[in-house]
């Protein structure tokens, strides 16, 4: 997705239009090129499933649908139960509202990044801003994580390689949901595109955290929509992600996730049972500390990432 | 933090309960349910399967099958494995023979490697050491800033030269950390490195060179207790990519089962020498593998309850408490005083956690409202002398004007002396040795059935679930009473 102004006549409006993907699939380290695919014997196929983060029951119901499929088609080479599996995991984890949804009548767009701590928030900030910065829309950044020493500075840092502005709090460790209202209205005064909004990390069984982020949601609202919600994951969680899906989800109704740290070994498997129990898609995918290391996701790319096709 | 854990196992072995005697079929269907338990946690399938194996083996041996209550022994064996795997005993953090102690910290991004630099150098510090903390995380942007902020409010020394954001050399800042430290006389360095990942070949090379400049008598590895099945991985990678002598689990106030704690002391052999447990520098505490085991059968941390409340209480004070309760004089007054005492021992919400069977409790004692007690408090010391004596004497105008004095309402006044009545009945029952029953407190577990009812023990237990009472928890009353599995 890319960003063009539109026609002369409707100079502060935004246009959509396709760029090329930015591939990660290369990146991804195969899990299951050394799998033993034998429909006698499946327990190899799930734990390799299991040591990929995808949890216990996706892993046996992923297992079972194997099995099922297999049956129906009377499939049993290793080749085509392979392609099988493919499927299973393609079909689980694609979605057709992956885009990042910016399409409302009102502008600036507004994109509120969430999550716990240390999962990358302000890196991927720092990457999206950079990413639609070269779209041509004007980015404003919201500091609002108040609370990490030095958090604010790091936002500037990336605020500087993306050029994007930065609105940060004006005295130390100011109201985070001030923080955010200033930014917006700064965005609106001088007709930013999109504020990108970052926020302290914060654990997901925090009651007064969490009570903070949907306030500073709704100090947001009081002025513009929110258009998106992304929860940054780092893919290197394990089960813990699900339950930041669902305490996020009930605070600040997430719309997105951020799938982070996807150089690393780490899977990410567990995005497959977020997606199918919280039905939430996976919007980004972020590989690395430098500002081009993140793409859009793309599950043909993500599958045939695990399964070692590239 | 193991709440979820507790709960399957605990669920698991309630379906033993009734059996005298196990087959094996019994013993494989159980072992199947803490299987998925220990999956769900994030334990690392491949220590899982040695776990489940280990079992196995002397769950169908003589020690099981000889055994008086044969679930409660696999319990037993379920419980000395997990110790056995998280390392034994508790390891005091290595201090060099001669000054500066070096301790170098490694891991993965975002594991919490800066803020633990700052709370384990305010830690030290408390101890009297002069710590002095080395920026060499010259690759994020602004980690030096955040280092240098972090020392700032640890009171500790930051030795920071380059700007970092990708200026400098971390090699040489770290060696010259150290040279500074021999120079101005520091005792201990802590060198905060740079996040990588462990199949990044070259930054593990640039840390096995920091590690050769500095020679550090303590390599912490530090993790994320969040991490799934990656922390066999990246454990390995940092064992032998930096050699590491020791691991700290960060982020263990959040409600992640914290199966790493497993893996990564099983696959590394190395024990979890420090625990971090909220953003708050003092948040951080030497780890003990056998409390935890307890913790995560739900056992509840019993040892670290009773140090702290031992630092806290004054056995005169406690005997004369007792003989109060015993001759059903206890007072509003008493009520006051304890509720002094307990703030003394810390937090109620730590305090309260500690307790056995306090996962169930997890939900509400991550809200628990630690100002409910200074509400109570206004309460109580609205009323006059004769009043908080006999609280009988309370009629409707005086309620009126305790509410109108403490800024509460008549509602929240009638509330307080409801629960003081009841928790005052209830630690009569106690202190006379009868199980009360307590509405909505669990029950200590059998196997320490001298406890729960001794006397002393009511004693130091007892605060801790008046606050639960005065504060107003609404607790769920367990199912079951018996010990905490329900067996």
């Amino acid at each position: 997705m890319l960003w063009r102004k539109k026609s002369k006549d409707k100079p502060e409006a935004l246009e959509a239009v396709s760029l090329p993907k930015r591939s990660f699939g290369k990146d991804l380290k195969a899990v299951f090129s050394r799998t033993k695919f034998d429909l006698e014997d499946l327990t190899t196929l799930e734990d390799t499933l299991l040591q990929a983060d995808f949890g216990f029951d996706s892993s046996a119901e992923i297992i079972k649908q194997l099995q099922q499929r297999a049956k129906a088609a009377s499939a049993s080479s290793s080749e085509e139960l392979k392609q099988i599996l493919s499927e299973i995991l393609f079909e689980g984890l694609t979605r057709s509202d992956v885009e990042l949804n910016l399409d409302s009548e009102v502008q600036p767009y507004v994109i509120l990044v969430v999550g716990v701590n240390g999962v990358g928030k302000t890196t991927t900030i720092g990457k999206l801003a950079n990413y639609l910065g070269l779209g041509g829309a004007k980015i404003t950044l919201g500091a609002a994580d108040t609370f990490r020493a030095a958090a604010v500075d790091q936002l500037r840092t990336w605020g500087e390689r993306a050029g994007a502005q930065v609105i940060g709090p004006k005295t130390e460790g100011q109201d985070p949901a001030a923080v955010a209202f200033e930014s917006i209205e700064q965005a609106i005064n001088d007709s930013s595109d999109i504020v990108l909004i970052d926020t302290a990390g914060r654990l997901q069984n925090k009651a007064g955290l969490m009570d903070e982020l949907a306030k500073i949601r709704r100090i947001i609202e009081k002025k513009l929509q929110v258009n998106e919600v992304l929860l940054v994951l780092d893919a290197t969680t394990g089960q813990n992600a699900l339950a930041q899906a669902k305490a996020f989800t009930e605070v600040v109704n997430v719309t997105g996730l951020v799938l982070t740290k996807m150089d690393g070994s780490a899977k990410g498997g567990i995005v497959y049972a977020i997606q199918n129990e919280l039905d939430i898609p996976v919007k980004l995918v972020g590989f690395g500390e430098g500002i081009d290391d993140f793409g859009f996701f793309d599950a043909k790319e993500f599958v045939s990432g695990l399964l070692g096709d590239n | 933090m193991f709440g979820n854990l507790s709960d399957r196992l605990a669920e698991t072995f309630r379906n033993l309960r009734s059996k005298g005697k196990l087959s094996a079929a019994d013993i494989d269907s159980t072992l199947r349910e803490i299987r998925r338990a220990l999956l769900e946690a994030d334990v690392a399938l491949e220590v899982v399967k040695a776990f489940i194996a280990a079992i196995r083996e002397r769950a169908l041996g003589d020690e099981v099958s000889k055994a008086l209550n044969p679930a409660q022994q696999v319990v037993h064996i379920v419980q000395e494995e997990l110790v056995a795997i998280l390392g034994g005993k508790q390891r005091p953090l290595q201090f060099a023979k001669n000054p500066p102690t070096v301790i170098m910290l490694a891991g993965l991004q975002g594991s919490g490697k800066t803020t633990l630099a700052g709370k384990l150098a305010k830690w030290l510090k408390d101890q009297g050491q002069t710590p002095l903390l080395v920026a060499a995380d010259l690759q994020r942007p602004n980690a030096v800033n955040q280092l240098q902020v972090v020392g700032e409010r640890a009171g500790v020394t930051v030795f920071a030269p380059e700007p970092g954001n990708g200026v400098g050399n971390p090699v040489s800042v770290a060696k010259d950390g150290l040279k500074q430290a021999q120079r101005k006389q520091f005792s201990v360095v802590i060198v905060d490195t740079a996040g990588r990942l462990g199949i990044d070949e070259e930054l593990m090379k640039q840390a096995r060179d920091i590690s050769k400049a500095v020679e550090p008598d303590e390599t912490l590895f530090v993790i994320d207790s969040m991490i799934g099945q990656d922390a066999v991985n990246v454990a390995k990678a940092f064992s032998e990519g930096v050699g590491i002598t020791g691991v700290v689990l960060t982020k263990l106030d959040g409600d992640a089962r914290g199966g790493a704690a497993l893996s990564v002391a099983q696959v590394t052999g190395m024990p979890i020498i420090f625990a971090s447990t909220g953003e708050a520098l003092d948040a951080f505490e030497p780890f003990y593998p056998d409390r935890m085991a307890s913790r995560i059968l739900d056992m509840g941390d019993i040892l670290t309850l009773i140090e702290q409340s031992q630092k806290a209480f004054d056995e005169k004070e406690a005997a004369v408490l007792a003989e109060k309760i015993a001759k059903d004089s206890f007072t509003l007054e008493d009520f006051l005083d304890q509720m002094n005492q307990l703030k003394k021992m810390g937090s109620i919400k730590n305090l309260l956690g500690m307790m056995p069977g306090a996962n169930k409790l997890k939900g509400q004692l991550d809200n628990f409202d630690e100002r409910e007690i200074t509400r109570t408090e206004a309460i109580i010391q609205s009323m006059t002398p004769a009043e908080r004596k006999d609280p009988k004497i309370l009629n409707g105008s005086r309620r009126l004007r305790i509410a109108k004095g403490s800024g509460m309402t008549v509602t929240d006044v009638n509330s307080l002396v409801n629960r003081f009545e009841q928790a005052a009945k209830m630690m009569k029952t106690m202190a006379k040795g009868g199980n009360p029953g307590l509405p909505g407190m669990p029950t200590m577990p059998v196997s320490r059935p001298q406890q729960a009812k001794s006397k002393k023990k009511s004693k130091s237990g007892n605060p801790a679930k008046r606050a639960a009472e005065e504060a107003g928890l609404t607790l769920n009353k367990p199912k079951d009473t018996g010990s905490a599995f329900g067996i």
